[in-house]
């Protein structure tokens, strides 16, 4: 199945870095796709790249098996940017109508799409309160539906939970469940791991504008395992370091142990056993994609490169 | 296109619906002829009024110096430097004895020092004075010189233009006054409405929604729309403020008394001509008749289509570059006004040229500035209210006006730029060379 969007050796730089270079993968239809990396990593030049707001300094970006075209594509694509907000004076209806018009709906198509959305969301009575009237989980769930009220075949979202309550998170994120199963993409642009955990099917990593990880979340875990499980048993056990296995860490009734080259999970079990432990829980660690992240890009002063970059 | 229609239709009806614009557009009017009307009454009546004592051994300024409505001459006894504030006099004028035709100086000491103008009447009075006695002593009579002073009076300067076979006839007072009224409006259009844009495209910004509108709109779009559609609000607000005030005097026309208005129209009938009509006709209808036949002098269809010309010219001129600065601004004024400063330089520049124009409409001063197009919408409509193609030939027009077309092309080019660049900047303080630095570089 051709993927929906690939991007072919995407380059953009500026005078005095790199923001991103030489960055390549493929996302396809109907996945919730993780877009992760540190501050200053490239993924907002990349995600403005990909809506047609920057233009690469060199590579391609084949959307639904086109070259993309800014001009043509930009109803296909839906985008909540980090820095959203909305006119402040404006009535909600009229603002709604507004967007929804730019992206090319025609007036009777955009007021019957607002008025589907407003009544799932519950948002009916707020057609004629002004934008600043709302709470900031209020605006948040406007701005997501006036990203989505188009139907595009692909949604792209830059840190889209910053300031919900747990609530208005979990409504969001049903919808995307909902929007993905109904046959659209979804990129997912975060640096909150545990979020993209829950979430998403596929990730890339991107650091220091270049890719450094590409693959299912479950490949990636996989790839970074340390062969380390957890063992739960009924009393504390203090379990001896052996040729087997050695203990990484000892809590109460559970015990973590890293696995020795050249022997198996069940070798584990079998000694287990054999010392008549109660085991009740045995289960593989993997490693969570927070400390995957850490790992990666720490010490890589990606932190700094954003500092240098305002400079 | 559609996308900038949409644009343009979103910002005209967000302000023309605004309560504020409303209440400036209905205010304005009257608070101008308001303050017409005050200033007019001011400076008539609120005028000092000097009492002086007048010491003259000559004894012959007596008969000859007049009062005014403002100064009261006296010739009183016994009056001097030291007592004649308590005698009840303002100030006191001490007149030397004239040795034959030496130059002589008088003073004039004051409690209250007196203004310039105040001062320069007086001297003309006692030099009036003198001259009228010399002119007695030589044998003329006082009654003589009173009737040759009246009759005097009657003779008026009118103008004509040779334009070829046809001669046409010339007002310089109204082409002054068109000068500066066209100078002042656009002047003021250009700040009111380039700091509106301003404003306006600085709203995406404060409302954080730029990035939003971008992922929909080339950022030309955008900014053109705002330009655009501010233009039209403040060529609406125009329009109205014109319609207003020719209504309201219409209907002050109607109040005058009634043998006003019949005279004003016998004399429009007898096209102003000296009879027995003229004389009996008060000054107001005399006045109400000049100020109607000098304004039909000028050539309406040619000035009106210029200043429509150079006011749309001007404006999208200017606001581009506004347009430039409201797009790097963040939330802090102070940036605004320091990166404001290139663009309001010339617009002051050209108006105080634009004053000294309106009097010296052929100097090289003048041609420059008309050609120029910082300050060729104003300068221009100054000199071409002097007439065309009498002071500003067909090709200057031409030139000035095609030059401003390219400014302006230019100008909305080099913001298109920089504003594409700007508007995503959060938070880092930029100054002209960088902007300038953006225009030049690929996208």
């Amino acid at each position: 199945m051709n993927p929906i969007l690939s991007l072919q050796h995407l380059k953009k730089y500026y005078s005095d870095q790199k923001a991103v270079d030489d960055i390549s993968f493929d996302i396809q239809q109907g996945s919730i796709f993780g877009l992760l990396g540190p501050n200053g990593a490239g993924k907002t030049t990349l995600l403005r790249m990909i809506t047609g707001i920057f233009y690469p300094d060199g590579g391609d970006i084949i959307l639904d098996g086109q070259k993309f075209n800014p001009v043509e594509d930009i109803q296909k694509i839906g985008y909540m940017p980090e820095e959203r907000g909305m006119y402040k004076k404006m009535k909600i209806g009229e603002q709604a109508l507004y967007l929804a018009q730019l992206k090319g709906l025609s007036k009777s198509e955009a007021t019957e799409k607002i008025k589907y959305w407003f009544k799932k969301f519950e948002m009916e009575s707020w057609w004629n309160k002004k934008v600043e009237d709302l709470s900031k989980g209020m605006s948040q769930k406007l701005q997501f539906v006036v990203t989505v009220l188009h139907e595009p075949k692909l949604i792209i979202l830059d840190e889209p939970f910053s300031g919900l309550d747990p609530i208005n998170a979990n409504l969001i994120k049903d919808e995307i469940f909902n929007l993905a199963k109904k046959g659209s993409t979804i990129i997912f642009s975060t640096h909150r791991m545990e979020q993209v955990e829950e979430i998403c099917d596929h990730i890339v990593l991107v650091n220091l504008g270049k890719k450094i990880l590409d693959g299912t979340v479950a490949e990636v875990k996989q790839q970074f395992k340390e062969n380390i499980f957890t063992i739960q048993t009924t009393e504390p056990y203090t379990i001896q370091d052996n040729p087997i296995f050695s203990v990484v860490k000892t809590e109460k009734n559970k015990t973590q142990v890293k696995i020795q080259s050249g022997y198996q999970s069940n070798d584990v079990l079998n000694y287990l056993l054999k010392e008549k432990v109660n085991i009740i829980g045995y289960n593989e660690l993997l490693p969570s994609l927070n400390e995957i992240f850490i790992q990666l890009v720490e010490g890589t002063h990606a932190s700094t490169r954003a500092f240098q970059a305002e400079n | 296109m559609h996308k900038i229609w949409l644009i343009i239709q979103r910002e005209y009806t967000t302000r023309v619906k605004n309560k504020r614009f409303i209440l400036v557009t209905f205010l304005m009017p009257v608070l101008i002829i308001g303050f017409g009307f005050g200033f007019g009454y001011l400076s008539a009546t609120g005028t000092e009024h000097r009492k002086i004592a007048v010491v003259d051994p000559n004894g012959f300024i007596k008969t000859s110096l007049k009062n005014t409505s403002q100064i009261e001459f006296s010739f009183p006894m016994q009056v001097d430097t030291l007592n004649y504030n308590e005698k009840g006099f303002t100030d006191i004028l001490i007149i030397p004895k004239f040795d034959g035709e030496k130059k002589t100086d008088y003073i004039l000491r004051s409690k209250k020092s007196m203004g310039l103008m105040l001062q320069n009447s007086i001297t003309d009075k006692i030099n009036g004075a003198i001259e009228d006695q010399m002119l007695q002593e030589s044998g003329i009579q006082q009654s003589t010189l009173d009737s040759i002073h009246k009759a005097s009076q009657f003779a008026e300067l009118k103008a004509y233009e040779d334009k070829g076979s046809s001669s046409k006839e010339s007002n310089a007072g109204l082409a002054m006054g068109i000068g500066y009224a066209s100078g002042f409006l656009i002047y003021i259009t250009l700040f009111i409405y380039g700091s509106m844009v301003m404003r306006g495209v600085m709203e995406e910004k404060t409302n954080r929604i730029a990035e939003v509108i971008i992922s929909s709109v080339k950022p030309f779009e955008l900014m053109m729309g705002k330009i655009i559609g501010i233009g039209a609000v403040g060529l609406t607000q125009f329009i109205m403020w014109i319609i207003l005030i020719l209504s309201l005097s219409s209907v002050a026309m109607g109040f005058l008394p009634a043998d006003v208005q019949h005279q004003v129209a016998s004399l429009q009938q007898s096209n102003g001509q000296m009879g027995a009509g003229m004389m009996q006709a008060s000054d107001a209808a005399k006045n109400i008749y000049t100020f109607q036949h000098t304004i039909q002098t000028a050539n309406w269809p040619l000035i009106l289509t210029c200043f429509v010309f150079y006011f749309l010219g001007g404006y999208l001129f200017y606001s581009a570059l506004f347009a430039a600065v409201g797009s790097v601004v963040n939330e802090d004024p102070q940036d605004a006004q320091s990166l404001m400063f290139p663009i309001t330089m010339p617009i002051i520049f050209s108006y105080l040229i634009t004053n000294m124009v309106t009097q010296n409409p052929n100097t090289p001063l003048a041609f420059w500035a008309s050609i120029i197009p910082f300050s060729s919408p104003m300068v221009m409509m100054a000199r071409i209210a002097y007439g065309v193609p009498s002071a500003v030939s067909y090709w200057e027009l031409a030139l000035s006006m095609s030059i401003l077309i390219g400014g302006f092309l230019f100008t909305t080019w080099l913001s298109g730029k920089i504003y594409r660049t700007g508007i995503l900047l959060y938070g880092k303080k930029v100054n002209w060379k960088t902007m300038i630095k953006w225009a030049f570089k690929k996208q």
